[in-house]
């Protein structure tokens, strides 16, 4: 999972604290399952160690909690590259797809580039699995089919999601 | 002749407007011999329009359009009809068959409207049909067949004059998976063997499957990439 890239997201569209970018995670990505405070400070250290991440404010009072968290410019940049670069097609991307068309819109970027380059990604192993189903026995047609149909079923549900791209701006930019 | 590198019909900047909908918006597409290109894009987008535009059959507004390196907007409109005759195929989502012909009539029609005599036109659909694996329905009438026989009709007609440009728009739309997936596998093996380019307008990905090369309009444009040099 990318929760690296997800805190420079959310931190893109506004510096946080530790405790919010953790409640903003588990909001929006954590389905059911929040993250723990260790994985929080130790991604946000890895961050800052990359200099992907500044502290921008520290209020008085101890522990890691009065801490305010900045992205940096080549934080800004991180998430560019990651949003820009589709991702391996596999039968499990839904998580990671849906946390791009989120974060996408959270910082002002569209989500139809990410459509764009995720189906031609797609499309390269689509017309692979096609291709070996036209050249082999009928084993090989049924295991590239249902390649294939799950696939598309991505595809389907990005082409929705940009197509409902206005809508889910508004709600998505609180 | 064309080798493969050269593109065999560009459609360059295409602006096409019906009253306040602009449906092109600067859209360009390159399609190189044997090649198959999908177009794809959301429903409105001008993925027909495009491919009525590059065929030549309706004129665009502005931006030019070019095949085996002539301009279509310098042709008279008998040469434009002549060349879709002789050089295109179409086949569309339904409706394209002739109700009152067999299908074999209906394959052998494009060869009989060239003068190919009655007999030649009626034995090269035969083996059109029998490629497309529907020689069994040959004498039936289109009303008489299903979807996907329909269909695969349609496809022996489009390219029994042996076109070098293959235009289809949704040509499964209409089908259910299986018969979509056979039209799909006999139409692209067909114009490789013949070396024929496609291009295919489709919203299914796994039909975009069997292209080489997609192209995405959205509002009416495409990517830079297909303005080619
Ligand atoms: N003959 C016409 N008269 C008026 N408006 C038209 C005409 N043809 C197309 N349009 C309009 O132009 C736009 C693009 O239409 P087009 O048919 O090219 O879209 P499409 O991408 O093929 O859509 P679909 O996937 O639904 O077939 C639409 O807004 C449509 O309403
Ligand atoms: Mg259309």
């Amino acid at each position: 999972m990318s929760i690296g890239q997800a805190f420079l997201g959310l931190l893109e569209s506004q510096p946080r604290h530790g405790y919010d970018l953790k409640r903003a995670y588990d909001e929006r990505f954590g389905q059911g399952r929040p993250l723990h405070y260790g994985q929080v400070y130790a991604t946000l250290s890895r961050l800052l160690k990359n200099g992907l991440v500044e502290v921008d404010s520290v209020e008085p009072g101890d522990g890691p909690e009065r801490k305010r968290y900045a992205i940096t410019a080549a934080g800004v940049t991180d998430v560019e590259r990651w949003l820009g670069q589709p991702e391996k097609p596999d039968l499990h991307l839904q998580n990671t797809l849906y946390m791009k068309v989120v974060l996408a819109l959270l910082t002002g970027r569209g989500a139809a580039d990410i459509l764009d380059s995720q189906r031609s990604e797609h499309l390269r192993l689509m017309r692979e699995l096609t291709r070996r189903k036209t050249d082999g026995d009928l084993a090989d047609q049924l295991i590239c089919d249902y390649g294939l149909f799950h696939l598309e079923a991505d595809l389907r549900w990005l082409e929705l999601t940009a197509a409902r791209l206005d809508d889910l701006a508004g709600k998505v930019r609180r | 002749m064309n080798d493969r590198g050269v593109p065999l019909l560009v459609g360059r900047d295409l602006h096409k407007s019906y009253g306040p909908t602009a449906a092109l918006d600067g859209a360009s597409i390159h399609v190189r011999a044997g090649e198959i290109v999908a177009v794809m894009g959301p429903s409105g987008s001008g993925k027909s329009t495009l491919l009525h535009c590059a065929a030549g059959i309706v004129p665009p507004d502005s931006g030019r359009i070019s095949y085996d390196g002539r301009e279509l907007n310098a042709m008279s409109d008998v040469e434009r009809s002549a060349l879709r005759r002789r050089e295109f195929g179409f086949v569309f989502q339904f409706g394209q068959l002739v109700p009152e012909l067999t299908c074999l009539e209906n394959v052998a029609l494009p060869l009989r409207l060239d003068g190919v005599k009655r007999r030649e036109a009626e034995r090269r659909a035969a083996g059109w049909l029998d490629r497309l694996e529907v020689a069994d329905i040959a004498h039936q009438r289109p009303g008489e067949v299903s979807g996907g026989q329909g269909q695969r009709v349609a496809v022996a007609r489009a390219l029994v004059n042996r076109p070098r440009v293959l235009f289809a728009d949704e040509p499964t739309g209409a089908l259910d998976s299986l018969n979509g997936e056979r039209v799909m596998r006999l139409l692209t093996q067909a114009a490789r063997e013949s070396d024929t380019a496609v291009v295919l307008v489709t919203h299914e990905t796994r039909v975009a499957a069997y292209s080489d090369r997609e192209v995405v309009v959205r509002d009416g444009r495409t990517r830079d990439a297909e303005l080619v040099a």
